[in-house]
């Protein structure tokens, strides 16, 4: 009998499947976007889950498919990774960048098949300029040392997908921006509690050394570039006294010119609009206060203080990502709502109604638009 | 539930009813008896038996440590991440390992920082029985603290026993095997007078951790899609134990004074994710205590016992791996006084009552930015009763607890003063068989941690208490013929309901970097195990027996009825588990052969495909001969034990992440004299 019952066991164990795509219909059907083809949504997956994970929505069909990693690379060992950070389409490649497996994935644009793997430890954030490739870290190989470990960004040839040339900036930074001939890159120190970093590296990119540091506010975290010569700067606060805030630096002095006293988490740039959201915890309710707003970047004025005009936002529990489309204005938000479970894609159209949500993998949080023909220009510097 | 896992749960319900009418062909022979009971301190007095594991079949187990052995019980789910030196963890019934207490002969082990006991540190070298109690231990002559789980684990060492005209023993061991494993023992006992007598014991333990894990992908079609193996890497331990225990037996009563010493450094394997194969985390632990016991029976009426306990514990925890951010220096220090006073009243044969008493003060310091050093007292009284009539035993117990907080800095939880009850009902129908329904009811909490409410920015001080309630229904059924081939036979089973309401879990406050501990959760348990055992003498001295556990567990997820994962199992809890023990005895050498199941389960509360652990089952295989030497009057014996566990060579994570290791071999030479 016992013979009898160890055989049916071994016969309920399965071999592990690779984790095949899903599709899932949205209700809008083909949407004419112009040259838009789609665009790629990169699921962070929650730390030590190597659970990181690439949907794709495709305008011609209206479908969302989920989780198309491993069906496109099936023989990559541990399929994306862990921790996805950001993800950026630049030519014909698509460049993931994974945080805690230390390095950035190259694939194709088109089809997400893996072209290359960049090995950066604890990278963070990648942009690209000129045909380059610069990406943050939060940990500088070189001069390491045990109390004061500062973080580097990593220049990369889009060719030949080898690091070129490396900078050592402040503690922990996060995003970065290149405009004028310049990196500017938002230091962090968001694990050196209460010993904040506050700065901005500058840095020379003929020279590839850092220029200076702009003293701005602790905790740095969005950095993003506008039309008018100036730096968007996110403020995360230190979570107990000093709140969340914006900063705007001015590029020819390289100065901070004013500020916002507005808690931002996310944002993003469409013409004069900056479409943000904020969470913060409030000690006295225990739970969230979230809100969501626009801003003109030119008058730095606060536009609207809600873009979701369906009361549909009191179903996002913990709002984690945010793009506009630069053809037909739709708002996309994405939900993490508790990092551990399934996350949900909720798109508004420009007027703030819900158009279709999907459910997408844990943690979605980072867009990349993908165009009909990608053309290898320097259209996509700065934000992500 | 697929096809082939309706077909384990058949099979579990028909083995249970083979041994079950085995059992009652026998009836007629069978006779109001108890087994052979392992001598221990105290006759077990309880209204309902727990699940034990003790002398020699615990021996013969091949386990290592008490996290081992104790899978081999029903109800029971290990967190297990892998390797000697990986943390153990334990969860009955699905409620979550805070829940459970852990008592080291007789006294609670204490973690106030995060109250879970690593059982992978405790060694079965010197352990002489394993007893698991849903509810709690139904016997009224306890403390306050034995009623303050809903679940509890017994650990008992062993104790010295003197053959006639012996005054020492010494058992010297050395194992040895895979994972460079080398792990000797030293056990000395010693008899000083007629009633004192001392042991010591010590254990050092060191092994490099190193074992290949494997991960795989197929496609649909069953074709591979990778198929990687690689070692698994820092998960080395070297850990020292030194153990005494003093011992005096009284009239009608006995007292003991245990000290005890545990020592280790071990990296941390850390998750196996892309690109990152090797951690570089490390951990130092030092634990040390020391406790003592005084029981004495007054008469008919009275009996007291008094306990009390010192324990200090520190742990440090470095991350110096580069690609962390930050060099991480984490130290903490715990302390913890602990002092019982338990009283029980005979008042007639058929009724007695209890009061126990109990003080705790435990305090916590950490080298962590804007710390709040908190310390913790409580007060436990619990008061008991017990009804006995023939075929009715009756118990009734209510604990109270009153807890008083201080910190140094930030603020300080409330007070709390709580009441909770427990019913325990026992009925033997039938007078001439051994045949026990058996029910209980318990309304228990556990308290929030340290780390629950003062973790720099996580912690919440004002947390309330996490509460499980239990229901549980019965029968035990025994026969233990006196002549026959058949020397006992038992068949329990048990049906239950938990609820876990207020359930502490971590929110995301604001961003990723910020976490709040909030009473938001709510599970809905219900469950039932199967538990079957039989052993039979075969030919002279040859004995066999046999010991099959099954539990099925259905343990929902009822926070929210919005929430996507709204009525989802949840994390780590298989539907079906089981295990199974048969075992081979002769005179001078025996066999062993274990398997344990555990079946699908998911990762994340979320259950989807992405989230889907396979089934893992493991099959242990040990034998061992025992070699007498008599050159004078004394004789010696050896013992070579060789252990194969993991005989399939299955690669399994128990843990996400955490891959377990496979096939491994294991020698014990234990020599004793």
């Amino acid at each position: 009998m016992l013979v009898v019952l160890l055989i049916l066991a071994v016969g309920c164990r399965e071999e592990y499947e690779i984790l095949y795509s899903s599709q899932t219909e949205t209700n809008v059907g083909q949407e004419n976007t112009g040259n838009l083809k789609g665009f790629y949504l990169l699921n962070e997956g929650n730390m030590g889950s190597n659970k990181a994970s690439l949907d794709y929505f495709d305008f011609a069909t209206g479908v969302y498919h989920r989780n198309i990693y491993a069906e496109a690379n099936p023989n990559v060992v541990k399929e994306l990774g862990d921790v996805g950070n950001d993800i950026q389409i630049y030519g014909r490649k698509l460049y993931a960048v994974i945080n805690v497996s230390d390095y950035i994935e190259v694939m194709d644009a088109g089809t997400a098949v893996h072209i290359d793997s960049i090995k950066i430890p604890n990278v963070r954030y990648i942009s690209f300029y000129k045909g380059k490739a610069y990406a943050s870290s939060y940990v500088a190989p070189v001069e390491f040392n045990q109390n004061a470990r500062v973080g580097y960004i990593a220049e990369i040839d889009t060719t030949t997908l080898k690091v070129t040339r490396t900078v050592n900036v402040g503690y922990q930074p996060e995003e970065l921006a290149i405009v004028n001939n310049k990196i500017y890159v938002a230091n962090s120190g968001g694990y050196m509690f209460p010993h904040y970093d506050r700065t901005v590296s500058v840095i020379d990119l003929e020279t590839f050394t850092e220029e200076k540091k702009i003293d701005v506010g602790i905790n740095l975290h969005r950095l993003r570039a506008t039309p008018y010569n100036e730096l968007i700067v996110s403020s995360r606060g230190d979570y107990y006294n000093t709140p969340s805030k914006l900063y705007f630096i001015d590029l020819e002095t390289e100065k901070v010119t004013g500020s916002l006293d507005m808690a931002v988490s996310n944002l993003d740039i469409a013409g004069d609009s900056a479409y943000i959201y904020a969470v913060a915890w409030s000690h006295n309710t225990k739970r969230n206060t979230i809100t969501y707003g626009i801003f003109n970047i030119r008058t730095k004025e606060i536009v609207s203080r809600n873009f979701i005009s369906d009361h549909t936002e009191k179903d996002i529990i913990i709002p984690y990502g945010i793009k506009v489309n630069p053809v037909n204005g739709d708002i996309y938000v994405t939900d993490a709502i508790d990092y551990v479970t399934p996350g949900t894609l909720l798109c508004y159209n420009k007027n703030g109604k819900l158009k279709w949500k999907v459910d997408t993998g844990d943690i979605p949080g980072h867009f990349a638009f993908l165009y009909e023909k990608p053309k290898r220009s320097s259209c996509a510097t700065g934000a992500p | 539930m697929n096809v082939c896992e309706r077909y384990i749960v058949l099979t579990a319900i028909g083995v249970s009813v083979a041994i079950y009418s085995a059992c009652a062909q026998t009836r007629l022979d069978s006779l109001q008896h108890l087994p052979e009971v392992v001598v221990t301190a105290e006759a077990p007095r309880e209204v309902i038996p727990g699940q034990k594991l003790a002398g020699k079949e615990l021996e013969k187990l091949s386990s290592f440590s008490v996290a081992d052995a104790i899978r081999y019980f029903s109800g029971v789910q290990l967190k297990d991440y892998g390797g000697l030196g990986g943390l153990k963890t334990v969860n009955i019934r699905s409620m979550g390992t805070n829940h459970m207490g852990v008592f080291y002969d007789g006294i609670q082990l204490g973690n106030a920082q995060n109250g879970q006991i690593d059982l992978g540190k405790f060694s079965l070298d010197n352990m002489e029985q394993i007893t698991l109690y849903n509810g709690q231990k139904s016997d009224i002559f306890q403390s306050a603290k034995d009623f303050s789980s809903a679940g509890s684990i017994y650990l008992q060492t062993k104790r010295s026993s003197f053959s006639y005209g012996k005054k020492s023993n010494i058992r010297a061991t050395v194992k040895t095997g895979s994972f460079l494993l080398f792990a000797p023992s030293v056990l000395w006992e010693q008899k000083v007078t007629g009633s004192l007598s001392f042991n010591f014991n010590t254990e050092l333990i060191s092994s490099d951790g190193k074992y290949p894990f494997r991960y795989k992908r197929v496609f649909d079609n069953g074709t591979v899609a990778y198929d990687t193996t690689a070692t698994r890497k820092n998960g080395d331990i070297t850990a020292l134990r030194f153990e005494s225990v003093l011992y005096h037996t009284i009239d009608d009563g006995e007292c003991d004074l245990h000290g005890y010493y545990y020592t280790s450094h071990r990296g941390l394997p850390g998750p196996i994710v892309k690109n990152k194969f090797a951690h570089g985390q490390r951990l130092n632990d030092e634990n040390f205590f020391v406790q003592g016991k005084f029981r004495k029976r007054f008469g008919e009426f009275y009996s007291m016992k008094l306990q009390t306990k010192y324990a200090i514990d520190y742990t440090r925890y470095v991350d110096a791996e580069w690609t962390s951010p930050v060099y991480v220096d984490n130290q903490y220090e715990q302390h913890d006084w602990y002092i019982s006073s338990a009283n029980k009243f005979s008042v007639s044969p058929y009724f007695q009552f209890s009061v126990a008493a109990d003080f705790q003060y435990n305090r916590m310091n950490a080298n962590l930015v804007n710390f709040s050093y908190p310390s913790r007292y409580t007060f436990l009284t619990a008061l008991a009763g017990e009804l006995n009539f023939n075929w009715i035993k009756l118990q009734t117990s209510v604990l109270g607890t009153f807890v008083r907080e201080k910190v140094k800095m930030n603020a300080a939880a409330p007070e709390k003063n709580i009441f909770t009850p427990a019913l325990i009902l026992s009925l033997q129908p039938f007078k001439e068989t051994d045949l026990r329904i058996q029910a209980f009811y318990k309304n228990i909490f556990r308290m929030p941690t340290f780390n629950d409410l003062y973790y720099t920015f996580i912690g919440n001080s004002v947390l309330h208490p996490e509460y499980a309630t239990q229901y549980n229904i019965g029968f035990h059924y025994m026969v233990a013929p006196k002549s026959g081939w058949l020397k006992s036979c038992s068949l329990q089973t048990d049906a239950y309901y938990n609820r876990i309401t207020d359930k502490i879990v971590a929110v995301p406050a604001g961003n990723m970097f910020r976490w709040m501990m909030l009473n938001l959760g709510e599970v809905r348990i219900k469950g039932v195990e199967i538990n079957t055992s039989a052993a039979a003498s075969l030919y002279k001295e040859l004995t066999v027996s046999l010991r099959l556990n099954y539990t099925a567990q259905q343990a929902l997820d009822v926070t929210n009825k919005n929430a996507k994962n709204y009525r989802h199992q949840i994390v780590y809890i298989p539907k079906q588990s089981g295990s199974a023990i048969v075992s081979i005895d002769d005179r001078s050498w025996g066999a062993n052969f274990s398997f344990i199941y555990t079946g699908k389960r998911y990762n994340a509360k979320y259950n989807d495909v992405n989230s889907l652990m396979q089934p893992w089952y493991t099959s242990d295989i040990s034998i061992y001969k025992d070699i007498l030497f008599q050159p004078g009057p004394e004789s010696y014996k050896l013992r070579v034990a060789l252990d194969v566990n993991n005989i399939l060579n299955q690669h399994y994570d128990v843990v996400l992440n955490y891959p377990m290791p496979g096939r491994n071999y294991r020698l014990t030479l234990t020599f004793t004299l």
